[in-house]
């Protein structure tokens, strides 16, 4: 059976300066996601993640390669696929609410206030954000947030969701707070996506496969490593298991040293 | 504290008034001493003038006096060159309003379009940046040969004077929209249309309500000048009566009222500014 979400050959360069050479961010990059799989996505800075996030949600173009979504090419942006994005990006002269129902309305415009209201109100319940409806983002804590543009992005029902590093800038209370909701909300709706991140943990425990870059320029997706952890993992428990600390130190590991001399994958 | 402070301000306000009225006063007391003018001078100009008995700039108490009397009957018509000073300063609030209208109704559109295509903004640049600085008056000539009416000619030039800064402000409003928010309208294919009005215009509102504030100020300060050119009805030409009349007590009433109506302008937009700023 084909996959969810295929991607052949992305590349992506930048023309040449004076110097001569065209700059590639990264090339060769080939993977595959099935329906319903969590995928984090781990890398240096400048590897060209979040340009492949942007690739995939049709923001930028990719200088040669094909992505294609459920057997159709992907073409420019597309309520398919709903995006976080890493600054959180709301409205600031929305209330929360609006800032929800923007997005509702985009995808069903035929539909009521009514209608538009129930169903923003059960996003922002599957955020725990009641109370906060009538708030504008300046209001609130980065965490909530970060909350919103999650329910902003979870409101539009998408086929796919794409994160950039959506906790990045949060303190890690919150960051684990909003994870273990994120898991659970995820676990439920059984949605597929796509995510960035720089942090380990957060991958182990988030991610069914965990995609790891070479450093850029000339990224390569260097490894794709199955998460050997069972399904129902919770942030609590999982570093009791053994093939977290190998799993973990096999990331670490990369991240230290071998995304470094990482040139080609072997063929 | 912050309202004592302001206590203080006011107090400070008001005897730097007391003694600015009190300085004026003594510069325009009637002066004793006869004074000796040339006899051929003194039919020429009139007894009063020739003997130097009093000061023709008026004291502040002949200016409060003439301001009571304009304020107590703004209304009055008596003829082309003898109306309330209401009259005159609803003529020129009419000319403000229509010019700087239809400038708004002009600007605005076309500032999102320069603003929305980098190719526009850079084609326009040079045309706006020479159009920009030409006093509005300089256009009065033109006006009045091309429109052939005065009164349409004083429109004309506030209309000219009042794009600039809100073309360029709504140019510029509209291009440094953050990059995130035109990207979630892209994610969420939003039209053109919902995009300009729903993400566009709000993220650019304080720039362009910006614009708006500078330019209803100098279209304040410009039809002083363009009706003293154009005569006929409105504050400017009132000023230019009265120099005519030479009743300078008029004029200071005038030129008070002038500040007064500017500042309230002013703090209206300011008001609608603040409305459509929001905390990031």
């Amino acid at each position: 059976m084909q996959s969810f979400l295929i991607v052949e050959n992305l590349r992506k360069s930048y023309p040449a300066t004076a110097a001569g050479h065209d700059l590639v961010i990264f090339d060769d990059v080939n993977f595959s996601i099935e329906k319903g799989e969590f995928v984090c996505i781990i890398g240096h800075s400048g590897c060209g993640k979040t340009t492949i996030l942007n690739v995939l949600a049709g923001l930028e173009t990719p200088t040669s390669g094909h992505a294609f979504i459920d057997g159709r090419e992907l073409h420019g942006p597309s309520l398919d696929r709903g995006v976080v994005f890493q600054s959180h990006a709301l409205m600031p002269w929305m209330s929360v609410r609006a800032n929800i129902a923007f997005a509702v309305k985009s995808k069903w415009p035929e539909w009521s206030r009514h209608q538009v209201n129930e169903h923003v109100q059960q996003f922002i319940d599957m955020v725990h954000l009641q109370g906060s409806e009538d708030k504008k983002p300046a209001q609130l804590s980065g965490g909530m947030k970060q909350r919103v543009g999650i329910a902003r992005a979870f409101a539009i029902q998408p086929k796919m969701l794409l994160l950039d590093e959506p906790f990045g800038a949060l303190d890690a209370l919150t960051r684990g707070n909003i994870q273990d909701e994120l898991v659970a909300i995820v676990r439920k709706t059984k949605q597929t996506v796509f995510m960035i991140t720089h942090d380990v943990d957060e991958a182990i425990l988030l991610s069914d496969k965990i995609f790891l870059m070479s450093n850029g320029p000339q990224a390569v997706l260097a490894e794709i490593v199955d998460n050997p952890l069972s399904k129902d993992r919770t942030r609590s428990t999982m570093h009791h298991d053994q093939k977290y600390y190998e799993l973990r130190n096999h990331l670490i590991d990369f991240l230290v040293h071998r995304s470094k001399t990482y040139s080609k994958p072997l063929n | 504290m912050r309202l004592h402070d302001r206590w203080r301000a006011g107090v400070l306000s008001v005897v730097i008034l007391i003694v600015f009225l009190g300085l004026w006063q003594i510069a325009t007391l009637p002066k004793t001493t006869a004074q000796v003018v040339d006899d051929e001078y003194a039919k020429l100009v009139g007894a009063a003038a020739a003997t130097g008995q009093k000061s023709t700039f008026p004291t502040p108490l002949d200016v409060g006096h003439k301001l009571v009397l304009a304020i107590s009957d703004p209304f009055y018509d008596k003829g082309a060159n003898d109306k309330g000073i209401g009259i005159q300063m609803a003529w020129s609030m009419g000319r403000v309003c229509l010019g700087f209208g239809l400038a708004a109704l002009v600007a605005i559109p076309l500032g999102f379009l320069i603003g929305m295509s980098r190719l526009v903004f850079n084609a326009l640049d040079p045309f706006i940046q020479v159009l920009k600085p030409i006093s509005p008056l300089a256009w009065m000539p033109l006006a009045l040969f091309t429109l052939k009416d005065s009164s349409v000619s004083a429109i004309f030039v506030i209309f000219i004077c009042s794009i600039w800064p809100m073309l360029i402000n709504t140019a510029f409003g509209v291009a440094s929209v953050r990059k995130e928010w035109i990207d979630v309208a892209r994610t969420l294919e939003v039209s053109p249309w919902r995009k300009a009005i729903f993400v566009v215009l709000p993220a650019a509102a304080p720039t362009i309500m910006t614009g708006m504030r500078i330019s209803i100020g100098i279209a304040w300060l410009v039809i002083v000048a363009a009706e003293m050119l154009v005569g006929g009805t409105g504050i400017g030409y009132f000023v230019w009566n009265e120099w005519n009349n030479l009743s300078i007590a008029n004029i200071l009433v005038a030129v008070f009222l002038i500040g007064l109506v500017g500042m309230v302008l002013d703090l209206i937009f300011a008001r609608l500014q603040k409305a459509v700023t929001f905390r990031d």
